[in-house]
């Protein structure tokens, strides 16, 4: 492989297994710097379980994971490749941010503080700069005004806003969003949706979405990858994903999903 | 049987005096029993030496409390520490094994996504801990900790049995020393109810405060 074509994010042959359920049997999976991918398929796929093997909360029971041409799932030791440390997962995961669907804010600090926890502790920002970032980011999704309010003070809508920030606030390469909307009231949707169509649009973030949103995946995707019981089904560009699907598992998927909405 | 005023008064002093160290054992001992408790607690999470402590705490946790305070104050015999000390180390280790049960289930119920998003966030364990769990965790034990503040208090007169001058053996002295053991004892009840009942008022308002969030 040419240097400068290497994919940002490669899952090589990974297999993730929860007990006797063998979630992920072999993935092999490709994302390109920048590119927005969107991950659809019925629950139970293993779609979700790809963005938390990316943010380590879960660990691979096979293959190997590799972030930016380096291992991430393991590391060297010597030339050999050993499953990572806790030590080397908390640098290299550094780069990645999450966004939860169930906001996941921390409830006894105030918004403020949420958003600038992680870089101050954890990147070592200086908490002056750490707050007037906040500030920007907490423009950006519209609550500035909520700076010193408590999550519990705000709507399901406004503290995944808040949650979308705080990831940002870490600067991060790759930004993983698992079902952001789906814990939500239908009127707060809209407004969740629109900043992550702004973030698509204003910056260079390699973005991975779990999402029921049709809608939204096909405005803001580049490639769309439909799953099914732990392997791709079919992958390709929006369009022809949604206008033009080959695999029979994808069709009655989407007919399922479009009927409800 | 009448009460005896002019002897009552020869006896407040000395029972003041005896509640000052009933008071000092409590405050010190809960401290200890605050303090080391939370550490069994995140120790206890810990693969191996988890379990060893465990089973200690367990020994501990099962074994009368008048048992363990005889026995180290005998171990100690030939030592100069005083037995208040004593009496404070063995009543705040005893408790400690109780607050560690506390804590443990406040840490546990913390929502598993606090501890995801930390890791989302790449914080060191000490902001996972000091700025993320424990508060959270605490915030919900405080009433069940108040209760054990109580409990404490309420085993000082056990430190009776290692020759500690609180207040019970104040009483049982002096009322022995004047044949008079009625107006010893019915104070010393009256105190430890004067302490007790507004303090058990103050943990039920915790109760309310801190379960309503």
């Amino acid at each position: 492989m040419e240097p400068g074509n290497e994919p940002l994010i490669k899952f090589d042959k990974v297999v993730k297994k929860f007990g006797d359920n063998v979630v992920l049997d072999g993935l092999d999976l490709d994302v390109n710097a920048g590119e927005r991918v969107t991950l659809i398929g019925p629950s139970g796929s293993g779609k979700t379980t790809i963005l938390r093997l990316l943010m380590t909360l879960e660990h691979v029971n096979g293959g190997t994971i590799w972030v930016g041409g380096k291992p991430f799932s393991h590391m060297y030791r010597g030339d050999q490749l050993v499953p990572a440390n806790e030590k080397y997962l908390r640098e290299h995961r550094k780069t990645i941010g999450m966004v939860f669907q169930q906001f996941n804010l921390f409830p006894n600090m105030t918004v403020r503080k949420n958003v600038t926890e992680g870089p101050v502790h954890s990147l070592g920002v200086p908490k002056e700069e750490a707050s007037e970032r906040a500030v920007e980011l907490l423009e950006m999704v519209g609550l500035a005004d909520k700076i010193d309010a408590h999550p519990t003070q705000l709507s399901g809508g406004q503290q995944q806003r808040v949650a979308i920030a705080r990831a940002l606030a870490m600067r991060p390469e790759i930004l993983l969003l698992d079902e952001v909307t789906s814990a939500l009231d239908p009127e707060l949707v809209a407004g969740v949706l629109d900043v992550l169509r702004e973030i698509a649009r204003g910056t260079d973030i390699t973005m991975l979405c779990v999402t029921h949103e049709m809608g939204f995946a096909r405005d803001v995707s580049d490639r769309v990858f439909m799953f099914d019981a732990g392997r791709i089904a079919e992958s390709g560009p929006p369009e022809q994903i949604f206008g033009d699907p080959r695999e029979d598992r994808t069709k009655s998927f989407l007919k399922a999903v479009l009927e409800h909405e | 049987m009448v009460w005896d005023m002019e002897f009552t008064r020869l006896l407040l002093p000395a029972l003041l005096t005896g509640l000052w160290v009933t008071v000092q054992a409590t405050v010190l001992g809960y401290a200890l029993a605050l303090v080391l408790g939370l550490v069994l607690a995140i120790v206890r999470r810990a693969p191996v030496v988890g379990a060893i402590v465990f089973v200690i705490t367990e020994f501990i946790r099962t074994t009368p409390v008048l048992v363990q305070l005889v026995f180290i104050f005998s171990l100690s015999a030939l030592s100069d520490v005083s037995p208040l000390t004593i009496g404070i180390v063995v009543l705040g280790v005893h408790y400690s094994t109780y607050t560690a049960e506390v804590y443990r289930s406040g840490i546990e119920g913390v929502a598993k996504g606090q501890w995801e998003a930390c890791r989302a966030l790449s914080l060191p364990p000490h902001r996972v801990w000091g700025a993320v769990v424990l508060p959270q965790a605490i915030r919900k034990v405080i009433p069940a900790l108040g209760n054990y503040l109580i409990a404490l208090f309420k085993d000082t007169p056990l430190l009776f049995a290692i020759s500690v001058p609180e207040m019970l053996s104040v009483a049982k002295g002096m009322g022995g020393d004047h044949f008079r053991y009625f107006e010893a004892f019915t104070l010393v009840g009256a105190a430890f109810l004067l302490v007790a009942v507004p303090s058990a008022v103050v943990i039920r308002r915790l109760e309310r405060r801190y379960a309503a969030v």
